[in-house]
């Protein structure tokens, strides 16, 4: 493991170089009460580390939990709160536990971190895990504590160099400190983590596809049921839970689900605060903590409008496996239901912006190069399905699209529906381009100019 | 039992089934790929998908795939869904876009599964018009050809490869549509069951390379029902001739031995049935040194009778590789006290102790089906994978299925794969082995290296703990009396123990002390299980039939109290020192050999008599379990051979009686044959069930060889005679060769040639003919068991043996080799290029006092030198030397190593 030698936060040592993700709330704007996920980060940047964690109220959840002894009302708290998972799907995070099997009989099993932040256009964890490397600790150990976990793992994306780093240092000083190991804060309670840095696929981030990765096998997702909780990670009960709504866990447990709940406010039926983000052509990209259900509107405008002459055709809500939703739903509250409604979904909840000078056709064969290109190989629509569709796509984008082709990609894109592939990556792949193909199907059609089944000057021989 | 309703049509099926299952052992067709009733479902493929509606009132449902999803009761699926059907076709689309559409050229053209599901899907249009994406092949090694362009990626191959059969060096490499199934370097497969994978490939990505050096199209080829013969276990083999040569061996669906799966010893190993150097006409000479003279049939059978007529006494040497009926027929010939099985005499002695230990000991005889279920193993001084191939992969399942009994508690089903293999993870249930050195079952086994005097008296305190009045073990060291209690706990903590041993090591002391066990065992009323494993082919039939050891055949003749011999299909060299039998056949002044190969006792033959090999005839075998199973006539040698004189051992040996008795040349047939041992061996009455007669009809027809596609028939001898012959007409056996005659699959049959139903031209068409898939035939798997245990413990503890005394001698402890360690096919080309470099095995004490260590050379005596490999925990005085390498080197014989020439 590596180390910085010096006292220097690692942060700063190369923040003229490397992309940080940027946090646009001053700390005067952010609250304990109201900011819980980041009222304790700085405006420089740098990280915060064990002394000052602690000086920020840190660790007291951790306390106050294991002074309790109750695990399952630490369940019962998070359940009550309606901690929807952050990581894209929004299932409860109180449910999940609730299901993780626990008992006399059955083995302690594992809490893991799921960092492997790969989803295009999001960069959400990536704040967290090198700024704030303590908040997550202290919600693994708070999910470890729920389900009976012995061992947590943060199973981060290869390229989080520098949250690596972080990590490894934040683990050492917690442990050193007595919040990790062996009986912790005089608990009885054991419970250590280690960082696992994945080799760069983003299937890793489907939480099945990141056991059997974690377990040293392919990246193939596995068959549910049996679930993690019940089967996971070495066979044994395991949580994988997203590194934001880990990173919500504390606050539920100090301050409880009513005020979590009330976070929100009226906006919505979902509890807390949201990372929420805007990148693409925007005048101030960015990232900010704001009340879950914030409207779309609201964030362009914290993005300070369209940059420049470009205007706003489409937007994804949350990631390049999400929907393309319109100017027209930018009112919409951004939950997680209200996405839903529309064909969208919430996703990371980080917004990208398409203008209108964007060719549709060329964004969505870049989408589905992404997306075939990161297929496990697993099951057939996905593995020869997506590269198929990347082809046409290109095609249409040379103009050398036939009759039919747009017909074959919204069979293509039908054919990865839900339950028809393995898991929910083809689906991913197959929800913006549906979208694109009803909304911007003009863009497409310009693509058609050859006749069918005739021979084509240019041979497309486009390989990935 | 569950009420499922497909197309609107309610059916009874298995409940603990999936849809996919269910519905093909109802006979409904759905496509799939992944999914295999040996391995479970995964859901990769996505091609079984049908339309499940949640209720009765639910009239939208929504597709699933059939494989992952459970058969409960109630459940409502369309297959015939229109949306299900055109993502069906969608599937094979996919699949088809880098498949190469090489068929004509593909050895997998006709029998391929990816054919059987595209027509079924009825995908028939190619709608992708861009570069297809292309691939390198490896060099696999001797058996199995590798073409990964016709990939589809169903991942069976290495779900069988690594998962079901424990093989380690083939994966998948790469991802999305650039899925790559090899070996991390070229080099050959190291699994022994490596074949399979030709047969678990859904298209011609693995393929048989024996097959490919002399192809023929599954439909040219001309089958019937065969047994293995290169080991006790008895596997079913559909082996295809085309033009009197054997083509390839596929495995013959049988739901109690071999199931899916063969060892490529078995696949492999035919090739010296198509050997040229083979003897096809009557051979005789006067003087050994002389050039032999060919001689016709007539002339052959009065020649041995004029010169039989004239000797004392004639011995006759029989064979545990040829048929029961061969053997009776000889002995009819010599008379009873005249007879020796041809098996050594130590070796005939734990043969005798197997059979009466499967009678006595109060334990039944699992089927490799069956191994499959017990929850706890103990194997005694056997190494199964190199000794009886096939069982060794039951062993492995049976190990394996540690984690069925954990899905139980999560209502994880049995066909879930991947998710018991999570679950699993290496929970296995306890497997012991006691076997001095690594065996292919170590990955899932605890082994306890000890010699073979310590192997016994470990089985002797097992028992002794089981059951305390069971004798004790005097003097056990600490280490040892551990063990023995581990393994005791074991089976006793478990539903279904079982006791395998057998024979490799020629120890009565160890079958004795696995009789023990099994003996204890039986008064814990558990339903325990022993297993015993033989040698070769109808070892356990000749120890049923009795006569006298080798030994004494050849003392006999060496002291001069013969002066004439028939050998059946033996090469007395492999079994007892060159100079024993030097010394007997010395003696005899009239040799008659009867083989298919030329071995160094056929050299020695005033007379050799041309055998059918077990291609060219029928008889029956008895195999490890005590089954009867009859292998039939593939072809008729002379049809297209006009000049060979093969004919069975028994036909032969029959004419020869009949000559000596001076009647007018009587023809004798298979039933007759079969019918006069049942009768002549009240332990061998059964035999005569264990197949269908000559007379057998399906609807008045006979069973058809050949598939109804079979081409050239009328060009397939006119390089001999434009002028057609009648097909060979078969007197012997239920089977036409030819075309005509039934070859279907809904009347059930035991005796199936080939498997082939409409739409299914892959071995995937035996879920046709099987009651549910993965099951039992639907005409009852073939065979009949001859040994049952008695009633009642009728037997009674042996008495543990002492530790052997401290000396320096030198033993050999002869290690079986499935490629290599067999007879006949160690004549085969691919296996002798499959056979790895031999050596000695020392301890390091040995090595130490003998000054050598790995990779010196030594002389092992008759000239052979082999390089010394020191394994750590060997035991002591023993040296490891490869069975079939030595021949002659008995079990525990003396050996004096000397310093051989440097490499």
């Amino acid at each position: 493991m590596s180390q910085p030698t010096d006292n220097q936060p690692i942060a700063n040592q190369r923040s003229s170089v490397r992309y940080r993700s940027r946090l646009m709330q001053s700390e005067a704007e952010r609250h304990a009460d109201t900011h819980p996920l980041t009222w304790r980060l700085r405006d420089d940047g740098a990280v915060v580390w064990l002394d000052e964690h602690l000086h920020k109220n840190g660790y007291q959840s951790v306390r106050k939990a294991l002074d309790a002894g109750d695990p399952q009302a630490v369940i019962a708290t998070m359940k009550e709160a309606n901690v929807r998972g952050r990581g894209g799907a929004g299932f409860s995070a109180g449910l999940k536990w609730s299901l993780t099997l626990q008992g006399d009989d059955i083995p302690r099993g594992y809490l893991i971190c799921n960092a492997d932040e790969m989803e295009p256009g999001t960069f959400k964890d990536r704040l967290l895990l090198e700024q704030q490397p303590h908040l997550l600790i202290e919600g693994m150990i708070l999910g470890a504590y729920a389900n009976n976990a012995f061992y947590g793992y943060i199973f981060l994306r290869s390229e989080y160099v520098q949250a690596a780093q972080v990590l490894n240092r934040a683990i050492d000083e917690a442990r050193e400190a007595g919040w990790l190991g062996a009986n912790i804060n005089g608990s009885g309670f054991d419970f250590d983590i280690a960082v696992h840095t994945g080799a760069g696929r983003y299937i890793c981030g489907e939480e099945t596809a990141l056991l059997n990765a974690l377990e040293g096998g392919r990246a193939n997702p596995r068959s549910k049921p049996p679930f993690p909780g019940q089967s996971g990670a070495w066979g044994k009960p395991s949580v994988v839970n997203n590194v934001e709504t880990l990173c919500n866990v504390p606050g539920v447990v100090l301050n409880g689900a009513d005020w979590y709940q009330g976070l929100s406010g009226e906006r919505t039926d979902d509890g807390g605060t949201k990372l929420y983000g805007v990148s693409g052509p925007v005048e101030n990209p960015g990232l900010w903590e704001l009340p879950i259900g914030t409207t779309g509107a609201e964030l362009l405008d914290r993005a300070r409008g369209m940059r420049g002459n470009h205007q706003l055709k489409a937007w994804l809500p949350g990631g390049a496996s999400t929907g393309f939703l319109l100017p027209e739903h930018l009112a919409l509250p951004l939950d997680f239901d209200t996405v839903g409604k529309e064909g969208s979904r919430l996703g990371t909840g980080l917004m990208t912006v398409v203008p209108q000078a964007q060719s549709m056709v060329s964004l969505m064969r870049n989408m589905e190069e992404f997306f075939a290109r990161e297929s496990c190989g697993w099951c057939t629509p996905c593995r020869d399905g997506l590269p198929w569709s990347v082809k046409l796509l290109l095609a249409l984008e040379h103009g050398e699209g036939e009759p039919g082709d747009i017909e074959l990609l919204d069979k293509l894109a039908a054919d990865c529906g839900p339950s028809l592939t393995f898991c929910a990556h083809a689906p991913g792949a197959a929800m913006p381009l549906q979208a694109a193909l009803k909304h911007f199907r003009h863009e497409f059609e310009q693509g058609v100019k050859k006749p069918r089944g005739e021979m084509h000057s240019t041979t497309m021989t486009h390989e990935q | 039992m569950a009420i499922i309703h497909v197309d609107g049509q309610a059916y009874e099926v298995n409940g603990a089934d999936n849809l996919l299952q269910a519905c093909l052992s109802l006979g409904l067709d759905i496509p799939y790929f992944c999914w295999h009733p040996a391995m479970g479902s995964v859901g990769a493929c996505r091609q079984c998908a049908v339309r499940q509606y949640k209720d009765a009132d639910d009239d939208q449902g929504m597709l699933v795939m059939s494989c992952m999803t459970p058969a409960k009761d109630q459940t409502r699926i369309d297959i015939e869904d229109e949306e299900a059907r055109t993502f069906r076709a969608s599937v094979v689309e996919w699949l088809m876009i880098n498949h190469p559409h090489d068929c004509p050229v593909c050895e997998e053209g006709g029998h391929c599964h990816l054919q059987d599901m595209t027509v079924m899907t009825g995908h028939d249009r190619r709608r992708y018009r861009f570069s297809k994406r292309t691939r390198r092949n490896q060099n696999l090694g001797p058996f199995i050809g590798h073409e990964m362009n016709r990939c589809i990626t169903c991942y069976r191959c290495v779900r069988f490869y690594n998962d079901y059969a424990g093989g380690t060096d083939l994966g998948a490499f790469g991802s999305k549509d650039n899925v790559y199934f090899g070996r991390y370097e070229e080099g050959t497969l190291e699994s022994p069951f490596a074949g399979n994978l030709t047969e678990v490939c859904p298209t011609g990505v693995f393929t048989d390379k024996s097959h490919a050096a002399h192809y023929t199209r599954k439909w040219d080829l001309q089958f019937a029902p065969s047994i293995c013969h290169q080991c006790a276990m008895g596997c079913n083999i559909s082996p295809g001739e085309r033009g009197g040569s054997l083509r390839r061996i596929e495995n013959r669906y049988h739901g109690d031995v071999n199931g899916y799966f063969l060892c490529d010893r078995g696949r492999f190993g035919y090739g010296y049935v198509n050997r040229s150097d083979r003897p096809k006409v009557p051979e005789w000479r006067a003087q050994l040194d002389q050039t032999p003279t060919h001689l016709e049939v007539d002339a052959a059978l009065d020649h041995i009778t004029d010169a039989l007529r004239h000797a004392r006494r004639v011995i006759g040497i029989g064979s545990p590789r040829a048929s029961l009926e061969s053997n009776h027929q000889l002995r009819e010939l010599v008379g009873d006290k005249h007879f020796s099985t041809g098996i050594e005499a130590q070796e005939q002695a734990c043969l005798e102790r197997m059979n009466h230990l499967q009678r006595t000991a109060g334990l039944p005889t699992p089927t490799p089906r069956e191994i499959e279920r017990h929850d706890a193993i103990l194997i005694l001084g056997e190494d199964p994978v190199q000794s009886a191939g096939r069982l060794g992969l039951n062993l492995r399942q049976a190990a394996l299925a540690r984690r069925e009994t954990m899905g139980e508690k999560l209502d994880v089903p049995t066909w879930d794969a991947e998710a018991l293999k999570t679950l699993g993870q290496d929970s296995y249930h306890p497997l012991h082995i006691a076997w001095p050195t690594t065996t292919e079952l170590d990955s899932v086994a605890i082994r306890h290296s000890l010699a073979p005097e310590e192997i016994a008296r470990l089985g002797f305190a097992v028992a002794h703990i089981i059951d305390p009045s069971a004798p004790a073990v005097d003097r056990l060291d600490t280490a040892t009396r551990e063990t023995a209690q581990q393994i005791a706990d074991d089976l006793m903590a478990a539903e279904r123990p079982l006791v395998v041993s057998g024979g490799t090591l020629t120890s009565e002391a160890i079958l004795e002390a696995a009789g023990n066990i099994a003996k204890a065992l039986s008064m814990h009323a558990k339903q325990a299980g022993l297993v015993l494993i033989r040698r070769e082919a109808n070892s356990t039939g000749l120890a049923l039939m009795g006569g006298q050891p080798l030994d004494w055949a050849l003392d006999e003749l060496a002291q001069g109290n013969a002066d004439a011999l028939v050998v059946l299909e033996n090469d007395l060299y492999q079994r007892l020192p060159a100079k024993q039998v030097d010394a007997a056949l010395a003696r005899a002044d009239i040799r008659i050999v009867l083989d298919h190969q030329r071995t160094p006792t056929t050299d020695k033959a005033s007379i050799l008599l041309p055998a059918a090999s077990f291609a060219e005839t029928s008889g029956t075998l008895v195999n490890l379990e005590g089954r009867a199973q009859r292998f039939f006539q593939v072809f008729e040698p002379a049809y297209l051979r006009p000049e060979a004189r093969l004919h069975a051992s028994w036909h032969w040996l029959h004419s020869l009686a009949v000559s000596l008795r001076g009647e007018p040349p009587k023809a004798i047939h298979l039933d007759q044959a079969t019918q006069a041992c049942a009768e002549a061996y009240s332990s061998l009455a059964g035999m005569a069930q264990a197949a269908p007669g000559a007379d057998h009809r399906i609807a008045g027809l006979p069973l058809a060889r050949e598939p109804h596609r079979y081409s050239g028939r009328t060009a397939m001898r006119a390089h001999l005679n434009v002028n057609e012959p009648r097909p060979p007409q078969d007197p012997d056996t239920p089977f036409a060769h030819s075309m005509e005659g039934y070859s279907g699959f809904d009347r059930p049959r035991q005796q199936v040639p080939f498997a082939w139903a409409p739409g299914w031209n892959s071995p995937q068409a035996w879920n046709k003919f099987t009651d549910e898939v993965g099951g039992h035939l639907r005409g009852g798997d073939p065979g009949v068991r001859l040994i049952q245990p008695a009633p009642g413990h009728q037997g009674h503890y042996h008495q543990p043996v002492q530790s052997a005394e401290g000396t320096n001698a030198l033993r050999a402890l002869i290690l079986p080799r499935l490629f290599g360690g067999e007879e006949t096919s160690s004549l085969a080309a691919p296996i002798q290029q499959r056979t790895e470099q031999p050596s000695v095995i020392l301890s390091a004490d040995d090595a130490q006092r003998l000054a050598l260590k790995t990779g010196d050379r030594v002389n092992i005596g008759e000239g052979t030198t082999l390089p010394v490999y020191v394994q750590p925990d060997w035991p002591t005085g023993w040296a490891g030397l490869p069975a079939g390498l030595v021949a002659g080197v008995l079990q525990g014989a003396t050996l004096t190593l000397s310093a051989g020439d440097k490499p």
